[in-house]
């Protein structure tokens, strides 16, 4: 019988190839892939994210363990679409049209993963048009931008207006960030909210789906 | 790959000549502007606030800088400042559209000369297109059209009357910057060691023929993409301490290939690996550290001073303080910061060794990326950096130095870690213990393994 807490614990410890086997071993003995990922992997992320925030993990630690959720989550995923079981919400991620900078976009995908979120990744100098398709097509819960120059910061505001021209703004909540982003800023361009780290980011967006 | 680097000896080996203002290989300027000569030069650097560049905008972004650059000049004169330097750092459209990036560099230029021909100011400007080459992914490097419109600007910069032309280098980030994030030290090897150095020796080759059309100084690079980035994590408490204080060292083979090309200095302000490229090259660098908190955070803010021979505030908004603009108000302060450090220099050599000190002691044993940049500490490492042929000789030496010099200071308690950097450092003795001897088995090992939607390796003159 699979020890869910091995599990929790090849996460913690980001042991990949672990957590991987693990999951293998739970599928083939009939556990509910919803019990493990509940009981197991988004606790041991929660845990991770505790230990980051409390200074005992740097970001490697973070993301190791992030790759490893990532390995137990393939193999259950299948499952969890079989069953009906759906990712605790969905966001559309992107550094905005002008910037570059990808490394906290990053970070808080790989935080907003493995606290249970489905991620689509629209990378660096996204189009407005790209997050207006996200919230359309792929119906994503939560917008969250990136930006860190000031030059580019009012590409979030284009984002903002593109989403309700296209009819489209209240089904999706916005969040921003980056260096150069405040709460003010954030309020003076309608988004709905700001978080200044990554583990408030995922904080955020469970605020944001009602699971916080 | 860059040829075999000659064996030499350090260009500054006695630690009570390696201070503040003073370097073997100054450099002069246009408008009687000396860097390296004896005495400390502010660097003042600025940037826009809040404005989409656009047609639309573009008259009024060419007022912001008339504006602040008059209003610097004036302060200037005000201050008595003996020389100075402006560093026109362009933003990505003013590169992508060379016309605004003239644009830019002739107000600075025309103000400048004007202020020395009424007031005797000697100022000098240093242009620094951005790198927009990362632009694509996977980035360019040698070709296209981000690349030629950076050549584009070198030229008509150069053209323009640009003092200085310098840039903060991008080859080899797209393979260095999520080694960042995961604590990867083997392939930040890679990047600075294999990949950084290739892009230098092409990009600056470019520079120095560019810089050649006119009068103008090739100066210098940073390794601002790799180590800042790092830095700027490990200040957030993203990454470790230590981690980022090896990843400034190893900066430093791929920053030697741009005057080993023809760059004459001084290096860019925000390259804190800057005291070993003075160390081993002599020629002046410019700093930053606690004047440049308006652009990041730092845990230098005195040793970056320690030899410095420009005192730099990397980048300000222009944005109106109780005082005055803040680029005026951070003239004012690097020209209070240049006139103490002259005024020690000025009294006695001792005197101004005295002054270096208390800058290094104030700051070296609370955190690992300012103990690395103890004078003695880094003619210690550079003493073996130079004992390497090529760049990733250097930089496997520079790594295996760099770690022993941290253990050794933290057991000896120079140096103050707490448990989780100790086990950063634990964690990465193995690491480069285990660096091949052959940077060919180290590209034999990496390339099967990045990811080609993000890197080229042709980009860099590697064959798959």
């Amino acid at each position: 019988m699979v020890d869910k807490k091995a599990l929790y614990q090849a996460i913690l410890e980001g042991d990949a190839n672990q957590s991987k086997s693990l999951a293998e071993e739970a599928v083939k003995e009939g556990v509910d892939p919803k019990s493990l990922l509940d009981e197991s992997m988004i606790p041991a992320m929660d845990e991770v994210g505790r230990l980051f925030e409390s200074d005992e993990y740097f970001v490697p630690e973070l993301l190791i363990a992030a790759r490893a959720m990532r390995s137990a989550l393939e193999v259950i995923k299948p499952l969890l679409a079989e069953t009906g079981a759906k990712p605790v919400g969905s966001v559309a991620i992107g550094t905005v049209k002008g910037d570059l900078h990808d490394i906290g976009k990053n970070l808080v995908a790989a935080m907003l993963e493995g606290g249970g979120f489905e991620i689509v990744d629209l990378g660096v100098d996204a189009d407005p048009a790209l997050f207006v398709s996200a919230v359309k097509e792929k119906g994503v819960n939560v917008v969250a931008l990136s930006a860190l120059l000031t030059t580019t910061m009012p590409g979030m505001k284009k984002v903002i207006e593109e989403l309700e021209s296209a009819g489209v703004r209240g089904q999706t909540k916005v969040m921003v960030g980056g260096a150069p982003v405040t709460q003010r800023f954030a309020e003076e361009i309608g988004a709905d909210g700001y978080s200044a780290s990554a583990t408030g980011a995922v904080a955020l967006a469970r605020q944001f789906i009602g699971a916080a | 790959m860059p040829g075999p680097v000659a064996k030499s000896p350090l260009s500054i080996q006695d630690l009570d000549q390696f201070i503040y203002g003073s370097t073997p290989n100054p450099v002069h300027c246009r408008r009687g502007v000396e860097i390296g000569t004896g005495t400390v030069v502010p660097e003042i650097n600025f940037t826009l606030p809040p404005i989409e560049i656009n047609e639309s905008t573009w008259s009024e972004i060419q007022g912001i800088y008339r504006e602040t650059i008059d209003s610097i000049c004036q302060r200037a004169v005000a201050l008595e400042v003996p020389s100075f330097l402006v560093e026109f750092e362009t933003l990505p459209p003013m590169t992508v559209n060379p016309d605004w990036g003239v644009d830019i560099t002739r107000i600075l230029v025309e103000t400048l000369d004007r202020y020395h021909d009424q007031y005797g100011l000697k100022g000098a400007l240093r242009l620094t297109p951005n790198d927009n080459r990362d632009h694509e992914r996977p980035p360019l490097m040698r070709r296209g059209r981000y690349w030629e419109k950076m050549v584009e600007l070198f030229e008509r910069g150069v053209a323009e009357g640009a003092d200085m032309l310098a840039i903060e280098s991008t080859g080899g980030k797209e393979v260095c910057d999520d080694a960042l994030m995961t604590g990867d030290l083997k392939t930040v090897v890679f990047a600075l060691g294999v990949l950084s150095p290739r892009d230098m020796e092409f990009l600056w080759k470019e520079m120095v023929r560019a810089c050649g059309q006119g009068e103008t100084i090739p100066s210098g690079d940073t390794a601002c993409g790799f180590a800042n980035t790092a830095m700027a994590l490990a200040d957030q408490n993203l990454i470790s301490r230590v981690f980022a204080a090896i990843v400034r060292v190893l900066s430093v083979p791929r920053n030697l290939v741009a005057y080993e090309v023809g760059a004459l200095g001084p290096s860019k302000d925000c390259a804190y690996e800057g005291p070993y490229v003075k160390a081993i090259t002599g020629v002046p660098i410019s700093m930053e550290g606690k004047t440049s908190a308006c652009a990041h955070l730092t845990h230098m803010g005195n040793i970056a001073q320690a030899v410095c021979d420009c005192w730099s505030n990397e980048s300000v908004q222009a944005v109106r303080l109780l005082s005055a603009s803040a680029p005026i108000a951070y003239l004012e302060q690097l020209a209070y910061d240049c006139r103490l450090m002259n005024t020690a220099s000025a009294h006695s050599s001792e005197d101004a060794i005295r002054l270096r000190d208390w800058l290094v002691e104030s700051d070296a044993s609370l955190d690992p990326q300012a103990y690395v940049l103890r004078p003695d500490v880094v003619l210690r490492i550079s003493k073996e950096i130079v004992e390497e042929e090529t760049p990733y000789g250097q930089v496997r030496r520079a790594a295996q130095c760099t770690f022993q010099e941290l253990k050794r200071a933290n057991e000896n308690g120079l140096l103050h870690l707490p448990k989780r950097e100790q086990k950063w450092l634990n964690r990465l003795e193995p690491v480069i213990q285990e660096l091949p001897e052959s940077e060919a088995d180290l590209i034999e090992e990496m390339l099967p393994n990045l990811d080609r939607s993000r890197f080229l390796p042709e980009e860099y003159g590697l064959s798959v």
